[in-house]
């Protein structure tokens, strides 16, 4: 079985590539087929002396005919080279810049990810168990409010009562910047403050994290509410439950048992989830300034740094791949029926 | 059926999805009307600069105004325009690259169904929020370039649908029978195939809507969809960002209120005719 | 008297309406014995049988009665009691072997657990596990087998060893082989018997009266959520007082040598609505206007240990 699983790993992990290839080539096609000059949109004039603008060119690989940029790229991309930014600060390693943002994006996107899985694990199942009546009608209602919950005014909302009203919680950022004990090692800083022992760095870190991963979770978690309700009532129905319950077996392991089985279909969703996820992300950290992946694109594209939006477009397939590729081995290991 | 009386049924006598679709049709409407009448029906006009500035909402300005003084129950009237002449410019462009792709994939199957299929899942499978960045990004603050990037990444969502619909259709008796006789393929998609494919689309079309309405909102908060003075909801959000958090909520407040009454209307329409079109086949 | 039930009532409180899916039955099973509830599907014989184990599925509700299990009304006795009744004292299988196991646990996992939640520890219900599969003539290696690599019939084995595991007194089996091939559904009719003869009463429910008449003691007959005849196999296979009854009977090729086979005419009644008068007037050859679709017939003894509810019980001979 653990042969067969490794295999199974190795074969869906294979299929990654063809997206990230597909995602490579759509963005590459969007950057640098499309008329204009991204030199002349980094620098803003045309004003600008020939030989000046052959370097810069030179420097950013475009004086190469297309197909070759594209190819250069990618196998530079598979080194684990991204390329160098094209803006200020110019010709420093993007990959670098993906390193110190890439953790704040990923804890947040776990944090947040957890909280609408639970969220909606919690209220799919007071659906399904109240069936019928009018919490299931209030569940059904979340389900659709949280599911079109903008974020940045759901994110704002949180800020004015939790930031604003109640001084409770931080609005802003990852940790308290009166903090000069903190250290991240990392970049993941509940873990590196954990490894540290630095509890009230943590206590910061925490705190910040609240705000942001309740805003984006809470989203996200109406897909879930909505599913794990469905399939909760239709596992309900079904007879190996009466039959726990004709056997004597206590209704707090029925219920629990429903769930792992309501549940299988949920970690299809995840996958997909994962993804809507990272793109809320974006907006959640532009709302919370966090310096994550989102809050990095939308800076770069200020300054139209093509090579950077690449790379991080690179780095978020990567991801989103890593993911599905995650949540195929769980549902694997989860359900006996499935052959691998 | 016709496809107007998907939504009509529902709305005759007592059924479940009631409530839903005559809430969602009513905030529908109404946001629709009052872009329409945008002209006749804003007290004031939404780019005037007034030295009247953060008034909290009054009798004088419904929802107050803003940090240049401009009237933000006004703006939130001239918004509605741009977010449904973006959404709608979308999402007829998804439906008319992503139908005919799905049919032409379902039905030709091979080679050509494998590579589009592969290409739809990678845009699928990926963040579509991003990739609508990367695109508006690069075409430039418009409205139609914002339309086109969002248009961009709901190609899939009608073509996978499409694709699976035209699948299961493709192998059924009345088109085995149609192309038996020798209708030719184009005729056998257009005539046989795309009509039992609309209902579908139709709920594909209403459930994305309130995704594209959420995107538009992304991108023009972030910046990327008008430039201002134009009044958009997305973007008088983001503005209204840092004076909420001086305590003039209104600012923020009400555009961001709109963007999710006028995507739930559409999501609880959509979630009501999908109840209908599944509790029939069930 | 094992199980008496009295003037039960199970209603489903639909959208569409209240169905009255069983109303007033009253009925008793005595130590021992084997009783098959035969009806049509939606007569309510189902219900009446998931009320007994107080296993009313949702929208249903148990509006009225008593369920006295050894002198006990299980529908009033608090949940914890409850539960140490269920799978102990009695116990229930399921109709579709498909979906009556935990797809997740292995057969193992959920018979172990079937007696650790009545107290005997791990590792002889382990044991016992292993030897009950051998009983219901499984290899005892399926212990380690997840349902999906059973076939229908194994699985309901499992079911039934399950069933097995603290020789309850009272099996109630629910059309426990209509979903499986003839020769799988005579083993597992061996084995009900089996269990019959040590001493636990079965509470058969089918739709098929041919399978009561071979293993039964006693049948009882439901028609639109009422029970309408109750009596010896001989009783009611010679000597039916029901119309309705009577058309079943007819309705099984073997059984009636010298009439032809007669499929009911009409169909049964939409229970949100049920007819007045008797229930099955309007289907009735013998009914009488002005009685039979105005007032409810008693359900009385008519001989000894034979029950009817019917205006005119075997009017046909006469």
């Amino acid at each position: 079985m653990a042969r067969g699983l490794g295999k199974y790993i190795v074969i869906r992990g294979l299929m990654i590539i063809p997206m990230i290839l597909i995602l490579y080539t759509i963005v590459f096609f969007f950057l640098r087929i499309l008329p204009g000059n991204p030199i002349l949109a980094v620098v803003g004039t045309k004003n600008i002396p020939p030989e000046q603008l052959k370097h810069l060119e030179h420097l950013a690989g475009l004086d190469k005919p297309l197909y070759l940029q594209y190819f250069d790229y990618l196998w530079k991309m598979l080194h684990g080279n991204l390329g160098v930014t094209l803006a200020s600060p110019m010709g420093k390693p993007v990959s670098s810049y993906i390193a110190l943002r890439l953790p704040a994006t990923v804890e947040l996107t776990i944090f947040a990810f957890t909280v609408s899985v639970l969220l909606g694990i919690a209220t799919g199942v007071l659906g399904a168990v109240k069936k019928g009546t009018s919490v299931d009608t209030g569940m059904r209602v979340y389900s659709i409010v949280a599911y079109t919950l903008f974020i940045p005014w759901f994110g704002m909302m949180l800020q004015y009562l939790f930031g604003v009203k109640l001084h409770w919680l931080p609005t802003s950022g990852r940790i308290n910047p009166t903090i000069t004990s903190f250290h991240s090692i990392t970049g993941l800083y509940v873990i590196d403050a954990i490894i540290e022992r630095n509890w009230a760095a943590l206590g910061s870190i925490l705190k910040h994290l609240v705000l942001p991963s309740i805003t984006l979770g809470t989203v996200l978690s109406g897909a879930y509410t909505r599913l794990v309700r469905n399939n909760m009532v239709d596992v309900l129905s079904q007879d190996f439950i009466r039959a726990y319950r004709a056997r004597g077996v206590p209704e707090r392991k029925v219920l629990w048992y429903a769930l792992k089985n309501a549940f299988i279909p949920v970690v299809t969703l995840m996958g997909l989830q994962f993804a809507i996820l990272l793109g809320g992300a974006v907006l959640t950290e532009t709302t919370f300034n966090w310096p994550g992946m989102g809050t990095f694109i939308m800076d770069r594209i200020n300054y139209r740094d093509y090579n950077s939006i690449e790379g991080a477009v690179i780095v978020f397939a990567l991801f989103v791949g890593l993911i599905s590729l995650t949540v195929d081995v769980i549902y694997a290991l989860l359900d006996p029926r499935v052959e691998y | 059926m016709r496809l107007i009386d998907y939504i009509i049924n529902p709305l005759r006598g007592r059924k479940p999805g009631r409530g839903l679709l005559l809430f969602g049709t009513s905030v529908v409407l109404t946001v629709i009307i009052m872009a329409l009448l945008a002209p006749w029906i804003s007290p004031y006009n939404p780019t005037q600069i007034g030295a009247d500035i953060f008034a909290p909402p009054s009798s004088k300005h419904l929802m107050g105004t803003n940090n240049l003084g401009q009237d933000v129950f006004s703006r939130i009237i001239w918004g509605s325009r741009i977010i449904l002449y973006v959404v709608a410019i979308a999402t007829t462009l998804s439906i008319i690259v992503g139908v005919p792709l799905g049919l032409l994939s379902g039905y030709r199957g091979g080679k050509v169904d494998r590579t589009l299929s592969m290409i739809m899942d990678s845009i699928y499978s990926f963040p579509s929020l991003i990739l609508a960045i990367v695109i508006a990004v690069v075409l430039g603050p418009s409205p139609v370039n914002t339309a086109i990037a969002i248009a961009f990444v709901y190609v899939p969502t009608y073509f996978r649908m499409v694709r699976g619909q035209t699948l299961s259709l493709k192998n059924q008796l009345f088109v085995e029978a149609a192309r038996a006789i020798g209708v030719k393929d184009w005729e056998t998609m257009r005539k046989y195939i795309l009509p039992n494919v609309l209902p579908t689309v139709l709920v594909v079309f209403t459930l994305s809507v309130a995704d594209a309405i959420l995107t538009e909102a992304g991108l023009s908060f972030l910046g990327l969809s008008v430039t201002p003075p134009t009044p958009d909801w997305g973007y008088d959000l983001r503005v209204g960002q840092p004076f909420l958090l001086d305590g003039y909520w209104w600012l923020a407040f009400f555009p961001g209120i709109m963007i999710m009454l006028l995507a739930m209307g559409f999501a609880m329409i959509g979630e009501a005719i999908n109840e209908r079109l599944s509790l029939g086949t069930r | 008297m094992l199980l008496e039930v009295k003037n039960l009532s199970v209603y489903y409180y639909t959208l569409s309406g209240v169905v009255k899916g069983a109303e007033g039955i009253s009925f008793s099973v005595r130590e021992g014995e084997w009783i098959t509830f035969v009806g049509e599907s939606g007569s309510g014989k189902s219900t009446v049988a998931h009320a007994v184990m107080n296993l009313v599925p949702s929208p249903g509700r148990i509006v009225s009665g008593e369920v006295l299990f050894n002198g006990r009304n299980l529908l009033k006795l608090p949940g914890e009691e409850l539960r140490k009744i269920r799978g102990k004292e009695m116990t229930m299988i399921f109709q579709d072997p498909m979906t009556s196991l935990d797809p997740l646990r292995t057969v193992g996992d959920q018979m172990v657990e079937a007696m650790t939640v009545h107290g005997v520890d791990e590792a002889e219900a382990k044991r016992k596990a292993k030897e009950l599969l051998e009983g219901v003539n499984l290899p005892g290696d399926r212990f380690n087998y997840y349902p999906h690599q059973l076939s229908g019939g194994q699985r309901q084995r499992v079911s039934i060893a399950i069933a097995m595991a603290f020789r309850p007194k009272l099996l109630i089996a629910d059309e426990p082989t209509t979903a499986l091939d003839v020769i799988v559904q005579d083993s597992i009719m061996d084995i009900l018997n089996g269990m019959k003869e040590e001493g636990t009463s079965i509470y058969f429910v089918t739709h098929d009266i041919s399978l009561a008449v071979e293993r039964s003691d006693r049948i009882a007959v439901m028609y639109a959520g009422k029970l309408v005849e109750v009596g010896t196999v001989d009783q009611i296979v010679e000597n039916p007082l029901h119309p309705y009854t009577k058309a079943l009977i007819e309705a099984v090729p073997d059984l009636w040598k010298e009439g032809k086979v007669r499929a009911i005419p009409g169909y049964p009644p939409d229970l949100r609505s049920p007819p007045s008068g008797c229930r099955f007037h309007p289907r009735c050859p013998y009914a009488k206007a002005g009685l039979c679709d105005t007032e409810e017939p008693d359900f009385r003894e008519v001989e000894r240990g034979h029950f009817v509810a019917c205006h005119f019980p075997g009017v046909w001979r006469k």
